[in-house]
């Protein structure tokens, strides 16, 4: 069978290339993309630490995780309709109202 | 042949991510993404958990990725994404994502240390799951309800038509 710890490691895996994408992209909607992949890693991890604690506990937790993903992502595409329509871009280099 | 279909699924989906972040164009990054979760409720299949996986390609793969196209539909970028200039900044996320992978791998293996090597598993049973979602989560549960209410809720506000404007 497939050792639990490749399922952690492909996890840990997923988790950085959300992390390099949400770094390396110019736009606010690919980088909410890579927020996504992040959860997804997460989620992977809980399923991994259920199976082999062999408890049902890490598949609860996924299935909130899910449902709190979806309210997000509602709510996140809606912030970035709105500073669209205000700015009419969602690169992130062209919101710098903040820099000082 | 379990450990065939986890090395193809996971080259899919770990392909599917590098794709997305080398491709500049939104629409083909929320196809990759697409891809990327279908290949990982694969995965979730794997790991003895049905209806995860189940879950995962529908809520995630075909709900939350829909309303991303629906998204990019609605922004319809004339330019496409600029190049980086800047290539120092990938070079520091990518250094500090490969410092955190080290971070994660060794407490992912201290976390699995004391684990027997074969637990007996539980997971797959739906029935199981529902009674745990009515008993031990009910609180969590039907807090979720409201959440989904404010989201909902707080959709609309933010990016609902004005009438007067």
């Amino acid at each position: 069978m497939i050792p639990p710890a490749a399922f952690v490691i492909l996890a840990a895996l997923l988790f950085i290339l959300g992390i390099i994408a949400f770094f390396v992209k110019k736009d606010l909607l690919t980088q909410f993309m890579a927020v996504e992949v992040m959860l997804n890693a997460g989620n992977l991890a809980f399923l991994a630490l259920a199976k082999a604690l062999g408890k049902a506990d890490g598949q609860m937790v996924v299935l909130f995780v899910i449902t709190v993903a979806a309210a997000e992502a509602v709510i996140g595409l809606a912030i970035i309709v709105l500073v669209f329509r205000q700015r009419r871009s969602i690169r992130t280099d062209d919101l710098k109202d903040l820099r000082g | 042949m379990a450990l065939v279909i986890f090395v193809i699924l996971s080259v899919l989906c770990a392909g599917a991510v590098v794709a997305m972040i080398i491709s500049r164009n939104q629409a083909h990054n929320a196809l990759f993404l697409v891809l990327a979760f279908s290949s990982l409720g694969g995965i979730f299949g794997l790991l003895n958990a049905p209806f995860a996986a189940v879950v995962q390609v529908l809520v995630y793969a075909g709900a939350i990725m829909v309303l991303f196209l629906f998204a990019i539909m609605m922004f319809n970028l004339r330019q496409p994404a600029p190049p980086e200039r800047k290539r120092l900044r990938a070079f520091l996320g990518t250094g500090l994502a490969l410092i955190l992978l080290a971070q994660l791998i060794l407490a992912g293996r201290r976390a699995l240390a004391g684990v027997g090597a074969a637990a007996a598993s539980s997971g797959g049973d739906i029935a199981h799951l529902g009674r745990l979602l009515f008993s031990d989560y009910l609180y969590a549960f039907e807090i979720t309800s409201l959440l989904i209410l404010a989201a909902l809720v707080g959709a609309l506000a933010l990016a609902g038509k004005k009438e007067g404007e």
